[in-house]
């Protein structure tokens, strides 16, 4: 039986395609990928991305169990504060990517992916040696992504929040069509963009709000599909194919989200391992050079060797070119190694370049 | 979009059109739907030899690859080279324009297990 977001009668209702996705019926597409993935990068798109997790960490040692279980460093965070971090085993594999907000010193909000979120609340809470309330809220929210250039002023026409001031991975509690609302900037985009957590009961109320505020700017609803391919463009890290219980940041491109100065850490003696040791293996983005698509999965050859995997794959709507990221070993994986992406069977010519593959205009 | 009843239907959601001993084949409205916005299509050369049930080709959405199964056996003689730089064309008129290859039937009676319009509308439950 798959899981239901609060919402998803009202997406069939629009017309949406519903596809089980790591256990919750979601919807993939509502118009057209390409379609929804335009209104994103011109004006504003609208995405119900309530099964995501929301685990929640209160309590006046909150911050070392952050600390010790996220390799970013959160005694950086100040209230309001938002950054992206990793969840890691022992042996240095990501659990999971994760958004840490901090609400106050003592409550730390974490979002997390949808299909891992028990996986990450057991791991969390098998971890608390500080006496710490861990909550696994994930059914008490509901979370809309407002995304696009026209985001902030649709999201403004429903709340008093004044959003022009809530900075770049901010956020800030209020409300949204009178209803209680928290309020981040952030997006899995590459847009500007705010993510909204609400109340499962008001979600349907503010979706169609949001909807009707953005219609002058041409507001789509837009589906997992066309958030693929838009994170896939901006370069963003997708649980189960960037990253996975084998991966570490390191192998990754996520160095940045290790804070090695902050102290200890799960995971920390082994990435410091591989790091003195040497990486062996890097992500890296492609562009196909030859007919063909390059997808999730596919070998990757060098000089007709079997060098590594494709993680995601696909078409660019933005770039309007056929785009990827694959692991590669460490000396291979610089842009501009020329490379073989293996298309059902065929091997078809590709160029490694550097991810992000889009960047949006500042 | 309604399914020309001179066409023949496979459940793969493939059709063809048979006028003398050659047949145009293409996906149907039910699959370019399915599939969404189609990006590329890989189709075989004229000339080459196909087998009613075997994979034709394959056609690529932004979010997956699916196969194209051949409705009949025989000879490629035409490939339509629209397709390669309009892709999309299978999803704005897959019964016309966007038709796939030409097939000269070696086997006709093949024909004979494909579905009518009235039994392939049945089967997607329309």
């Amino acid at each position: 039986m798959l899981k239901q977001i609060p919402l998803a009668e009202l997406h069939r209702a629009l017309g949406a395609k519903m596809v089980d996705f790591g256990g919750w019926e979601m919807p993939v597409q509502y118009t057209g990928i390409l379609e929804e993935h335009r209104a994103v990068r011109a004006a504003v798109g609208l995405f119900d991305v309530s099964h995501m997790g929301e685990i929640e960490i209160r309590g006046p040692q909150a911050l070392h169990l952050v600390q010790w279980v996220s390799t970013n460093n959160a005694a950086k965070l100040a209230d309001g504060q938002i950054h992206y971090s990793g969840l890691l085993y022992d042996h240095g594999g990501f659990v999971d990517d994760i958004l840490v907000h901090r609400v106050s010193a003592d409550h730390y909000f974490l979002c997390v992916n949808a299909s891992n979120q028990d996986k990450d609340y057991e791991h969390i809470a098998a971890q608390n040696r500080w006496d710490c309330a861990v909550e696994n809220n994930g059914p008490r929210y509901a979370q809309l992504a407002v995304q696009g250039p026209r985001a902030l002023d649709t999201l403004q026409k429903l709340t008093s929040l004044p959003l022009a001031e809530i900075r770049y991975y901010r956020f800030r509690d209020g409300e949204v069509c009178g209803r209680p609302a928290r309020v981040a900037r952030t997006g899995y985009t590459g847009e500007d963009g705010f993510e909204v957590y609400l109340a499962p009961a008001h979600a349907a109320e503010v979706w169609n709000a949001l909807m009707d505020a953005g219609r002058e700017f041409g507001i789509k609803p837009c589906g997992l599909g066309a958030r693929n391919t838009l994170r896939m463009e901006a370069g963003m890290a997708l649980y189960g194919h960037e990253i996975d219980a084998s991966i570490t940041p390191l192998e990754a491109g996520l160095e940045w989200i290790v804070k090695w100065e902050k102290g200890d850490f799960c995971g920390r003696a082994r990435l410091e391992k591989q790091k003195a040791g040497g990486i062996r293996r890097r992500l890296i983005g492609f562009e196909m050079r030859g007919r063909g698509i390059g997808r999730d999965g596919y070998e990757v050859r060098v000089g007709g060797q079997p060098a590594g995997w494709v993680t995601s794959g696909g078409p660019s709507p933005t770039l309007n070119r056929n785009i990827g990221m694959c692991y590669l070993p460490a000396d291979l994986a610089q842009p501009g190694t020329v490379i073989e992406v293996v298309v059902r069977e065929q091997p078809v010519e590709a160029v490694t370049v550097p991810i992000p593959f889009y960047r949006r205009p500042k | 979009m309604s399914y020309p009843e001179n066409f023949r239907y496979t459940k793969e959601h493939e059709w063809i059109l048979v006028e003398g001993d050659t047949g145009t084949v293409g996906i149907t409205d039910h699959a370019q739907k399915e599939l969404g916005d189609i990006v590329y299509v890989d189709l075989p050369k004229v000339g080459a030899t196909v087998e009613a049930g075997k994979t034709l080709g394959s056609v690529e959405s932004v979010k997956a690859v699916s196969d194209i199964f051949s409705p009949v056996s025989g000879e490629v003689t035409a490939v339509n080279e629209l397709l390669a730089g309009a892709p999309e064309k299978l999803n704005s008129d897959p019964h016309g324009e966007a038709w796939l290859v030409k097939i000269r039937l070696s086997d006709p009676a093949e024909l004979g297990s494909l579905l009518s319009a009235a039994d392939y509308q049945a089967y997607l439950g329309e």
